[in-house]
């Protein structure tokens, strides 16, 4: 029996809920030796800025028991010679792509929001309001449920009802249901989560900092458990509201969690550094776990842990 | 193209303070390059260690037995490359390769020196020999802390026209470092490109010497990388082009063979101010 993978985020109709996590599948290219990028459900590209950015000093990476920690700082080409390459790379391969945007000022959004939605390439927009990777901590948007509403609703006035737009979400925040709340009523059709987590190591030879940027971003299995309790408690807040899950998936089973837990789609992050075949390989281990369920499709799967 | 594919281990040796790897590779060694690397997954299926590990490829081999093979040198000095030196003969590894671009051949013959620090010595005999296919000379300096952090000094020396070896500690060859007496090596020799893998203060000074001297060098740099493939840009130095434009580039995909006078080695570890998209002075 095939079971129907196919999941919908609002309007956004997908093949598979299996998608790369942004930051971690860069445009897709790289992985495309691997394995067909068009048999997952789509690619989230690494967040982009106006600008090109150098991102942070290295080292700019450091193992953790079961994660990693990243002091990249959205290292990227800027906005145009994204459009120009990656962009339509992505086009061309004919893949679902959702572009992550990222700015240090809610005109900076608003700009690139602007510049993209209009793209024939673009299914949607992730706003990625909570990259922790920034010198001031001030600029976390998604810390704060006023300064994160006001760049998802300068965005959602800037390109009007006809995009799909998704918040990125931290879990650094005390309550992520009120930021959640607060992108929904802004004009969020759904959210991200989660980003990673603000953590830090010290190097046992040197005793100083190990990460060239002090503070970086934790990801990996180590983080799935507050992953998972950030995607149920919002669907228990929003039943309807479309979320996306990540943090930490390396099998069908993790993926499962996260659609239990409301995800109508996941990402595949940290996994795919470790296997480059992740994504792809998630995709078939989710099949089996519905199946091993006695679900006839994805959709009936979704929010299960719930009553 | 680099593939993902189960390997089963042939051998695995201790060599000093490393361990050959001998790994199957039927369907990746006809295409892989001289300074190319490979990654292997660490601590089985649900391991703590997520990340692979990436180590230069030493050689490829055919055996009418075991068909292609792949070597590698290993220096167990985490839990990762623990774990790896421990596995035996007849287990399978998780191996992606190969990995990056290698090292730049020469079309005409030219005379060559290759300098390894430690086991960055571990692609260069595999190198002599594509260089010597090409009609050069190959001429070798080899330089670790101690005698037993040298690696392949036998066959090293059997590739050279000249050949010096040194140790921090004087336990084999000239105690000193690899520079100690390049300038020499570079007139005797008539040098005109280096070859050199080793840490990254190593590449400097030769990088320094060399281009003093008006000799091209090609380093094989070793960055820590998470995914080797170029998803996810850790692996970062700073590297001008031709055109003399400072970019952040990646070390898996864009080297790990970079000209040395080309990477700004001064400022490894940090933006240049100079570089494309670097943080403007008021942030």
């Amino acid at each position: 029996m095939t079971i129907d993978l196919s999941t919908t985020l609002g309007t956004l109709e997908l093949s598979s809920p299996v998608l790369t996590a942004s930051g971690c599948a860069a445009s897709g290219k790289e992985l495309d030796s691997f394995f067909d990028i068009t048999e997952i459900g789509g690619i989230v590209t690494k967040s982009i800025m106006q600008e090109p950015r150098s991102g942070r000093a290295t080292p700019r990476m450091v193992e953790t028991p079961s994660g990693m920690l990243n002091s990249i700082g959205l290292q990227g080409p800027g906005v145009d010679e994204f459009i120009e390459h990656d962009l339509a790379w992505l086009q061309s391969r004919g893949v679902q792509t959702i572009v992550s945007i990222a700015g240090n000022t809610a005109e900076e959004f608003v700009r690139l929001a602007r510049r993209l939605h209009t793209h024939p390439a673009v299914a949607a927009l992730e706003i990625n309001i909570s990259c922790p990777n920034v010198s001031n901590r001030g600029l976390v948007f998604a810390c704060q449920p006023q300064s994160a509403s006001e760049v998802v609703g300068q965005v959602r006035r800037a390109v009007g009802n006809g995009t799909m737009l998704f918040a990125k979400l931290t879990p650094d925040v005390t309550d992520i249901v009120e930021i959640a709340r607060s992108v929904r009523v802004s004009g969020a059709d759904g959210v991200s989560l989660i980003n990673t987590l603000l953590g830090m190591s010290i190097s046992s030879a040197t005793l100083k900092p190990t990460l060239g940027g002090i503070t970086g971003g934790l990801s990996g299995p180590a983080i799935r458990p507050v992953a998972v309790r950030c995607v149920y408690q919002i669907h228990q807040a929003f039943p309807d509201y479309p979320i996306i899950g990540m943090g930490g998936i390396r099998s069908g089973e993790d993926a499962m969690e996260f659609i239990a837990a409301g995800a109508s789609a996941v990402s595949i992050g940290t996994a795919t550094f470790g296997d480059p075949l992740a994504p792809i390989r998630i995709q078939h281990e989710l099949g089996q776990e519905l199946e091993r369920h006695n679900f006839d499709s994805l959709r009936e799967a979704i929010g299960v842990a719930h009553g | 193209m680099p593939e993902q594919h189960l390997a089963t281990i042939l051998a695995n040796k201790r060599e000093g303070a490393y361990h050959r790897l001998v790994l199957s590779a039927p369907s990746i060694a006809k295409d892989v390059k001289v300074g190319q690397f490979a990654t292997i997954s660490v601590g089985g299926q649900n391991s703590g260690m997520i990340l692979r590990r990436a180590f230069s490829i030493h050689n490829i081999t055919t055996d009418s037995a075991q068909g292609q093979m792949m070597e590698l040198i290993v220096s167990p000095h985490g839990p990762g490359t623990k774990w790896i030196a421990e596995q035996s003969p007849g287990k399978t590894l998780d191996v992606v390769s190969p990995l990056g671009k290698g090292f730049p051949l020469p079309k005409s013959p030219v005379n060559c020196l290759l300098i390894g620090g430690g086991y960055g010595s571990a692609p260069l005999v595999f190198l002599a020999k594509e260089l010597k296919k090409r009609n050069c000379s190959v001429d070798f300096i080899l330089g670790a802390s101690t005698s037993e952090k040298l690696f392949d000094t036998m066959n090293a020396k059997r590739e050279s026209r000249f050949y010096e070896v040194y140790t921090q500690d004087g336990s084999h060859g000239r105690r000193g470092m690899v520079t100690d007496s390049l300038a020499d090596m570079i007139q005797k020799a008539n040098t005109n490109v280096i070859y050199t893998c080793g840490p990254m203060p190593m590449l400097q000074a030769i990088t320094e010497i060399a281009t003093f001297h008006g000799v091209i060098t090609q380093c094989a740099v070793e960055e820590s990388m998470a995914c080797g493939i170029g998803v996810c840009m850790t692996c970062v130095l700073p590297v001008r082009d031709e055109s003399g434009v400072t970019r952040m580039v990646r070390s898996c995909l864009e080297g790990p063979v970079f000209r040395g006078d080309y990477v700004r080695f001064d400022e490894v570890g940090s933006i240049p101010e100079d570089c494309i998209g670097a943080p403007r002075q008021s942030q």
